[in-house]
């Protein structure tokens, strides 16, 4: 009887403590597409390495990471020397910017992050830290009325040029939104075409819909690339592996946690074992 | 009898099992925060090895270099200097090099790769002071009358000769030591690492 | 518990071992100390899975000692800008987990200590409020209980201001904040405890002192307070009867076994599931999705640009979420105001338990359907305040915060009444097992 009353009463906690979360977690959305996981790949890794030594240190820093942890990607002291080691003498130095920061200030307004966690720093609810920047170097696009000429998708009016512009080439950008229709007149919804075209001109189509029940929001579209290096699965594997190498930069030494995680969880398990058979052992007295 | 020794054996054999396999995982649970005493990366690259010009070091000439934190000598020895380390092998403590003061190749009479270049760290091996350079012979450097040029410690009064090898009946015990170095060029070369890959 | 002075000497068996411990024991209280808090200690036999948090809160207490002894070696409590642009604090913590040998793993133990510690405590009280372990002769106990939990949300919040990452600023800055809503003396109240006219190096540096230093020696002095009083008294169990009213010839209870080596070897048991636990947390998801540590956390602290949405660590979240809930201004007293109160009262509000339940039991076994019914609504309240904690506040949210509010007081202010008017069963005469 007792027993039934306790049953019934972890039920109780468990149901109502559960029940109104699928109701509040209802909030604004924010669609990533999913990166590719490219950890332990040391191929793509370097490949990754070699893109943000080459396009991304320019501006931004990576003051955490030293050249010589490159040798957990797979790459030799000879390599890192020979081809990667642009901003330092030595390779048990940090991969600092090239640029100043008091210059960087200056064209940017604003001195660019340093790197060397952001692919922690950008996971949200939303997705990993590498889906964000999975899609959001891939989500530029011209907009001549930006500094730069350049927006994204999910970065609006970043202070970012679109570095990897030769290898993407230009597109067109569309965003389809519907809304509330605002000012004087009857109310109602309306459904926004904002379209930007390869050289970044916008143009903006209004029309209204009929009815009175329309959830708002936005869908985003890209036009086909012309002009870069590389076509569109390319550009998508190399963005893939240059966000896997900031991932694997976040935290070099994740592979290894994992690895050990596995050897100390089959030494608790021995030990949780024998410490349970000595326990039953004492407690023979007892019961 | 038996049931209650059995009963007993089996627990002294679990617990000795227990006991171990804790101790084991005690002490592999101890060895991260030990190592985490151990220099950084940050230490090991302030650390790293450093090349240093020596082609404008000119005979009877020193110059210092730093190398983790601390002062390196390096001395070109004049073709005089370098006969003035035999004359006084008898007034040095450890005129052959026997103690591990020194990479193998410099264990010879001049302790150096090569017999012009003196390398060593210049850190007293009593209690880690710097000794100031009297490279001058005789009474100009204020050592002592028949002084044929060395260095002396401000410390203790320990003293050294052109070879980094120490006087005898002085506090310090050993010869300075040699650091691991090597040959780029002629004029370069790498204090902290003599491996070719570097 | 007889005193550490009725018990025997020890005398030497002869050998050189026994030597030793003769000597020391003539010197000071070794074996008595061991006898009466150990092998003698007599503790309930029926204590079950609830029991495990104590000695494990205990066991994180000692983790986080450890581990940030180790970490202060090589942390540096400086809010100005290193040669990159980064704050020398903020990259510290990045230097040990990159260039520190084994850093890492010591930073992931503490991190996920901090969180554990929470865990093991909050369900180390619902122990108490389950089975009545506040009540009388116990209400010291549960008073130095409560006094822990106090000195361990000083100590976390300390703590989480010294990564010094957008959410340890903001956090400290509106926590710090509350104190501004004091009449009269708030605002120079709170340039008083940071320092500064913001949360800046002067508040980070006295955070780190409080960290290390100041509340962690309190908090050992009270946890040791706390086991004191235990054992004078003697532990509570599972039905809420006192074991020490049925003793054998030997003033031995009857429903009592040695601490040592009965609950020793079910600790150590107990111990091993929980690393097991806290490994997989530690190895394969020290973040835990955002929850043990904060994505924004991984940003710098910038004094300019306050992140979209700061929400506390989640230890935290449900009386933050009390604190939101206060919206209107009432008895000429601004929400504001009233939102500090409530936050404060809502702690508070455990220190008057033991005076609070009238029951003429201890354990729910043999208690009736209001306080089974009122611990489960308390629960579900804090469950739901915590969670809404996490999320950035909207109307419909807030009146569900408001109305768990209002539940989660109007368990301990009516609790005279139910708890008297329940309909109990008798208590056993002997413990139970289950």
């Amino acid at each position: 009887m007792k027993a039934t009353a306790m049953r019934t009463f972890r039920a109780v906690v468990c149901a109502t403590a559960l029940a109104p979360l699928g109701v509040l977690a209802a909030g604004a959305e924010l669609h990533l597409d999913r990166a590719p996981d490219r950890s332990g790949d040391t191929a793509a890794l370097q490949h990754g390495a070699k893109l943000f030594i080459n396009y991304c240190l320019n501006c931004h820093g990576a003051s955490f990471m030293r050249y010589n942890r490159l040798r957990d990607i797979g790459l030799t002291e000879e390599q890192i020397k020979g081809s990667l080691l642009f901003t330092a003498d030595k390779t048990g130095e940090p991969m600092r910017t090239a640029l100043r920061r008091e210059e960087a200030k200056r064209w940017f307004g604003a001195a660019p992050p340093d790197l060397s966690i952001i692919a922690r720093a950008r996971a949200s609810e939303f997705g990993s830290g590498a889906d964000w920047l999975y899609t959001y170097l891939r989500g530029f696009y011209r907009d001549e009325s930006r500094p730069t000429g350049w927006n994204n998708s999910v970065f609006a009016n970043v202070g970012m040029p679109h570095v990897l512009w030769e290898l993407q080439g230009g597109r067109s950008f569309q965003v389809e939104q519907v809304r509330a229709r605002s000012g004087k007149g009857p109310t109602g919804y309306e459904k926004v075409v904002a379209t930007y075209d390869e050289e970044g001109r916008r143009t903006e189509k209004v029309e209204p819909l009929a009815g009175a029940d329309h959830g708002e929001g936005a869908r985003t579209d890209f036009g086909p690339a012309r002009g870069g290096k590389l076509d569109q699965a390319e550009y998508d594997a190399a963005v893939a592996d240059l966000v896997g190498f900031l991932v694997f930069m976040g935290e070099p030494v994740a592979g290894w946690r994992k690895q050990l995680g596995i050897y100390v969880l089959i030494a608790l398990g021995v030990l949780a074992v024998l410490s349970y058979a000595l326990k039953r052992e004492y407690w023979k007295d007892v019961h | 009898m038996s049931i209650d020794e059995e009963l007993d054996c089996g627990r002294r054999r679990l617990l000795v099992a227990t006991a171990a396999a804790g101790g084991v995982a005690t002490v592999a649970t101890v060895v991260p925060f030990v190592a985490s005493m151990a220099p950084s990366e940050r230490a090991k690259a302030a650390g790293a090895p450093v090349e240093v010009d020596i082609g404008k070091l000119g005979p009877g000439q020193m110059m210092v270099a730093e190398w983790r934190g601390k002062p390196v000598w390096i001395v070109h020895r004049t073709p005089e200097m370098i006969a003035g380390l035999r004359r006084i092998e008898d007034r040095v403590a450890d005129p052959e090099s026997r103690r591990d003061m020194q990479p193998k190749y410099a264990k010879n009479p001049h302790r150096s790769i090569k017999p012009e270049f003196l390398v060593v760290v210049g850190i007293c091996t009593h209690l880690g002071c710097s000794p100031t350079e009297k490279l001058k012979p005789g009474a100009e450097s204020g050592v002592e009358a028949d002084w044929p040029g060395g260095f002396l410690c401000p410390c203790h009064g320990s003293t050294f000769d052109l070879a980094g090898r120490v006087y005898k009946n002085k506090p310090a015990p050993d010869n300075l030591e040699v650091p691991p170095h090597m040959y780029l060029s002629d004029s370069r070369i790498v204090i902290g690492s003599d491996k070719k890959a570097v | 518990m007889a005193g550490a002075a009725n018990y025997q000497k020890y005398k030497s068996d002869g050998s050189r071992l026994g030597d030793l411990t003769e000597w020391v024991d003539a010197r000071f209280p070794l074996t008595s100390t061991w006898r009466a808090h150990l092998s003698e200690y007599y503790a309930p036999k029926n204590f079950n899975f609830w029991y495990y948090f104590g000695s494990l809160a205990f066991l994180v207490l000692v983790l986080q000692l450890v581990t940030g002894i180790f970490l202060t070696m090589h942390y540096k409590p400086d809010a100005s800008l290193n040669s990159a642009g980064v704050p020398v604090a903020f990259a510290a913590v990045e230097y040990i987990m990159r260039d520190v040998p084994w850093g890492w793993l010591i930073r992931y133990l503490h991190s996920t200590g901090a969180s554990a510690f929470f865990i093991a405590v909050y369900l180390h009280m619902f122990r108490a409020l389950l089975y009545g372990s506040y009540r009388k002769p116990r209400e010291l106990i549960w008073i130095f209980g409560v006094f822990i939990y106090l000195c361990l949300m000083a100590e976390a919040f300390a703590g989480y201001l010294l990564p010094w990452g957008q959410m340890s600023y903001w956090g400290a800055q509106v926590i710090i904040n509350l104190f501004s809503a004091i009449p009269l003396i708030g605002p120079e109240l709170t340039v008083w405890i940071r320092g500064d006219y913001v949360v800046g190096d002067a508040t980070l540096n006295r955070m780190f002192s409080f960290h290390v230093v100041a509340i962690p020696l309190v908090l050992i002095g009270i946890v040791a307070v706390h086991v004191a009083a235990l054992h004078e008294v003697g532990s509570n169990n599972p039905d809420g009867i006192e074991i020490k009213k049925k003793k054998d010839e030997r003033g031995i209870p009857l429903d009592g076994i040695p601490f040592h080596p009965y609950y020793t070897v079910k600790d150590i048991f107990g111990v091993m599931v929980f690393l097991i636990f806290f490994s997989i947390i530690v190895f394969f998801a020290p973040e835990l999705g955002g929850y043990f540590l904060e994505f924004n956390n991984f940003i710098p602290a910038d004094p300019l640009v306050t992140p979209q949405h700061i929400a506390p660590v989640w230890y935290f979240t449900p009386f933050y979420s009390i604190l939101r809930a206060n919206t209107v201004n009432f008895f000429w007293v601004d929400a504001k105001l009233w939102g500090v109160i409530f936050m404060g009262l809502g702690v508070m509000a455990f220190f008057f338990l033991p005076w609070l339940d009238r029951s003429p039991v201890k354990s729910i076994r043999y208690r009736g359907p209001l306080y089974k019914g009122a611990l489960a609504i308390f629960v579900v309240a804090f469950l739901i305040l915590g969670y809404l904690g996490m999320l950035p506040p909207t109307p419909g949210r807030t009146i569900v915060a408001q109305v768990c509010t209002v539940l989660y007081f109007l368990f301990f202010l009516l609790m005279p009444i139910y708890s008297r008017l329940d309909r109990c069963t008798p208590e056993p005469e002997r413990v139970r097992w289950k």
